[in-house]
C-alpha cells in the first residue's frame, strides 16, 4: 500500500532578486511502512519536500497524495486535520512547548483530537516510559536535555500511532550516542508498528538506518536507493 | 468548546511565563479599574448629594402647585384647597409621606438688616421627612406645631441680620390683594445646612401662623409628596395625579429641578464616557503586551499550527489570554475599589474647595456611591473593548504559515 505520492513537484522561493528552485520536477512514491532518508546538502530541498509532504507548504505545481487523498488542493483546515489525524512531526528545533510539562507535550496532540483525559494520561504515561523518559513526565523542556526533549518529541509524534512520521533533521542538535539511541527508536517503531519514516538529514550514521536512500541536489532527486539498514 | 481546556490552559501558562510584563500590565489594568469605579463613586455621590440636597429643600419627589404659581409664585396663585380638603384626598392614598405648605418670597428685617429670602410655613411634624434641617441640630429650639409663634433662621441669616436667638425680626410679604403683610417673630432657632447658602435662603414658622399674616385661609401654596426612590418617582407621580383634579399642576422633582434632573441624565452618559477614556489608555498597553507575546512564541505558534492546531484555535487562545489578563485585572481592581470606598463612604470633607463646589450646588462633605451598576459597567465595558483590542494581535497570530512560524528567527 503507498503512503507517500508525489508527482512532479515544483517549487520556487524568491531570494533577493534571485529565484531559487526549491524543488524542480520531483516525483517520488513511498510505500506503507517504508523508512526513508532523504539526503541532501543544505538547499537541496529536502525540507522543503518533507514539508509539501506534510501539507506544512503548498507547490507551486504538481500533485502531493498521502494514501488516497491529494493534499495539494486542500484548505488550510483541513490539512490541520489531516496532519493532526495521520502525520507525526518531528522537527530539528523547538520541538516542544516550554510552557507544558513533557507529558503535557505528549497529550497536546490527543487533546487535540478529543480523546478522553483518561486515555491520553495512559498512552502519554505509556509512550513515554517506552521512549525511556519514565520519571521525567513533570519536567518542561527547559530543565531536560537536547536528547530528552527529542524523545518527548518523538513520543508526541507517534503517540497517536499516525500512519507517517516526518522528521526534520532529529538528530542534528544531538551528541552521537544520543542520536543512535533516537535511530534504533524509529527502527523498532517502523519495524513493530508499521510506521512509515521520511527523514531528512545529511547526518551519515542516520542514513545508515535508512532502508532506503533518496539522494537530492538543487532541488531534483539524483538518485534512489535501496540499502540494507544498520 | 472541546478545545477549550487545552487553551485556557496555555492561555493562562503563557500569561505567567514572562511574569514581570505581566504583573505590569495587571497593574496598569488594577490601577485603570479602580480608577473608573473609584472617581465614578465620587462622581455619584457628588450628583447624588446634590439632587437628595436639592429635593430637601423643597420638590420632594413629586409636587402639586396653582399652575400659575410657577410664573408668578405668590400668595395669589395659592391651591384654592382647604388643608382638611387635602388631607381627605391625600391621607387614604397612603403615600410615604406628604406635606403642604406656604412658601412664598419675603423680606426679613432685623433692627440693623434686611434680606429677601424664601418663607416657609409648615407642619413640623410633616414636614420633617422632607426638611434639609435635622431638628435635633438647631441651636436653640425647631418649631413644635403649625401655631408656633417664632421663627427659626439659618446660622449665616443671623449673621448677616446681627441677631440671634431670643431677638426679635419682621416678617413682610404680600397678601392675596396686593397689601403688605407682616409680623413680628421671635427667633426661637438658629439652623445648620449641608450648603451654606441654604443657611441664607429659608426661614421657618408655623404653617398657620403664615396663612394668617398673609390673610390665606387655611390654603397653602404648595404640596409634596415623598415615594420610595428619588430615581424612580412615576409610581408616586401616578397616584399624585390620580388625587387631584386637573385644576392643579402635579410635576416630578426633576421637572421642578431642571438642572438637578439633566446633572442625573449626565451621569450616566459621564460614567460610561469617562470608563472608555480610561480603558482606551490601557488598551495601548494591552495591545503591545499582547503583540509582544505573540511576537516572542511565534516559532511554537507554528509548532501548534504545523501539529494540527486550527488558526481559529490560535486566535481563541489569544483572545482567552487577553480575557484572563483583564478578569484578574477586574477582580482586584474591583476588590481594591471597593475597599476604598466603603471606609470612605461616612464622607469625605472637601471644605477647603468648598466655594467651588457650592456653586456646583454640592455640599462641602462628598460621601463616595458604589453603585453595582457603575461596578458592572465598568466590567462589562473593559471586556468587551479588550476583547476587541485582542482581536488585531489574535488575528495576526492565527495568519501565520506554519513553516515560516517555525523557521523564524526569533
Amino acid at each position: 500500500m503507498r503512503a507517500v505520492r508525489c508527482v512532479d513537484l515544483c517549487k520556487t522561493y524568491r531570494q533577493g532578486d534571485q529565484d531559487i528552485k526549491a524543488l524542480d520536477h520531483v516525483s517520488i512514491e513511498i510505500e506503507q511502512g517504508g523508512f526513508v532518508c532523504l539526503s541532501a546538502p543544505s538547499g537541496g530541498g529536502k525540507t522543503t519536500l518533507l514539508n509539501a509532504i506534510g501539507g506544512l507548504d503548498i507547490p507551486d505545481s504538481g500533485e502531493v497524495w498521502i494514501g488516497e487523498q491529494r493534499i495539494d488542493q486542500m484548505s488550510k483546515g483541513e490539512l490541520a486535520d489531516l496532519r493532526l489525524s495521520s502525520i507525526g512531526f518531528v522537527f530539528q528545533a523547538y520541538n516542544l512547548i516550554p510552557v507544558l510539562t513533557a507529558q503535557e507535550n505528549v497529550e497536546f496532540v490527543m487533546q487535540v483530537q478529543g480523546i478522553s483525559a483518561a486515555e491520553r494520561r495512559d498512552k502519554s504515561l505509556a509512550i513515554l516510559e517506552e521512549v525511556g523518559l519514565e520519571g521525567l513526565e513533570s519536567r518542561r523542556p527547559a530543565e531536560m536535555s537536547g536528547g530528552q526533549q527529542q524523545r518527548v518529541a518523538v513520543a508526541r509524534a507517534i503517540v497517536s500511532r499516525p500512519a507517517l512520521v516526518l522528521a526534520d533533521e532529529p538528530t542534528a542538535n544531538l551528541d552521537s550516542k544520543t542520536s543512535d539511541e533516537l535511530m534504533e527508536l524509529f527502527t523498532e517503531l517502523n519495524e513493530h508498528h508499521d510506521t512509515t519514516f521520511v527523514i531528512a538529514t545529511h547526518d551519515q550514521r542516520v542514513m545508515a538506518y535508512a532502508k532506503r536512500l533518496v539522494r537530492m541536489l538543487d532541488g531534483r532527486i539524483v538518485d534512489d536507493i535501496e540499502q540494507n539498514a544498520a | 468548546m472541546r478545545m477549550l481546556p487545552v487553551l485556557t490552559r496555555l492561555a493562562w501558562r503563557y500569561l505567567w511565563r514572562n511574569h514581570r510584563r505581566t504583573i505590569i500590565m495587571l497593574s496598569a489594568i488594577i490601577i485603570g479599574v479602580w480608577a473608573m469605579i473609584f472617581m465614578t463613586a465620587l462622581t455619584r455621590g457628588m450628583v447624588d448629594q446634590m439632587i437628595k440636597d436639592g429635593i430637601s429643600v423643597m420638590p420632594g419627589h413629586v409636587q402639586v402647585h396653582n399652575p400659575a404659581f410657577l410664573d408668578d409664585p405668590s400668595v395669589s396663585n395659592r391651591i384654592a384647597i382647604s388643608d382638611e380638603q387635602l388631607a381627605a384626598r391625600f391621607d387614604p392614598a397612603g403615600f410615604k409621606a406628604w406635606a403642604s405648605r406656604v412658601k412664598v418670597p419675603a423680606v426679613i428685617t432685623s433692627e440693623r438688616e434686611s434680606r429677601g429670602v424664601t418663607l416657609l410655613g409648615i407642619d413640623p411634624a410633616a414636614e420633617r421627612e422632607f426638611s434639609f434641617v435635622s431638628y435635633d441640630d438647631v441651636e436653640g429650639r425647631f418649631l413644635d406645631s403649625v401655631d408656633d409663634k417664632g421663627i427659626v433662621i439659618g446660622m449665616k441669616l443671623a449673621d448677616t441680620l446681627d441677631t440671634e436667638v431670643g431677638k426679635r425680626v419682621v416678617l413682610m410679604s404680600q397678601d392675596p390683594d396686593n397689601e403688605i403683610a407682616d409680623r413680628g417673630f421671635r427667633v426661637v432657632g438658629l439652623f445648620k445646612a449641608n450648603m451654606p447658602s441654604f443657611e441664607e435662603a429659608y426661614v421657618f414658622v408655623g404653617k398657620r401662623v403664615a396663612q394668617k399674616m398673609l390673610r390665606i385661609g387655611d390654603t397653602t401654596t404648595e404640596v409634596v409628596f415623598l415615594g420610595d426612590d428619588y430615581r424612580d418617582v412615576d409610581p408616586t407621580f401616578e397616584r399624585v395625579n390620580a388625587a387631584v383634579d386637573g385644576t392643579l399642576e402635579v410635576r416630578r422633582w426633576y421637572e421642578v429641578d431642571a438642572y438637578l434632573g439633566t446633572m442625573l441624565k449626565v451621569m450616566d452618559g459621564f460614567v460610561l464616557i469617562w470608563v472608555v477614556v480610561i480603558f482606551l489608555a490601557l488598551s495601548f498597553g494591552l495591545v503591545n503586551t499582547l503583540v509582544m507575546a505573540v511576537f516572542e512564541r511565534i516559532r511554537e505558534i507554528g509548532l501548534m499550527l504545523a501539529l494540527g492546531m486550527k488558526p481559529a484555535s490560535i486566535l481563541g487562545q489569544i483572545i482567552i489570554e487577553s480575557m484572563m489578563l483583564l478578569a484578574v485585572g477586574l477582580a482586584i481592581g474591583d476588590l481594591l475599589a471597593w475597599a476604598t470606598i466603603v471606609p470612605l463612604q461616612g464622607g469625605i470633607d472637601i471644605s477647603a474647595v468648598a466655594e467651588g463646589m457650592e456653586m456646583m450646588g454640592a455640599s462641602s462633605v462628598l460621601y463616595p456611591k458604589l453603585y453595582w451598576n457603575d461596578m458592572l459597567l465598568a466590567n462589562i465595558v473593559v471586556l468587551i473593548l479588550g476583547f476587541l483590542a485582542s482581536l488585531s494581535p489574535a488575528w495576526r497570530a492565527s495568519r501565520y504559515e506554519p513553516v515560516e512560524a517555525i523557521t523564524k528567527v526569533g
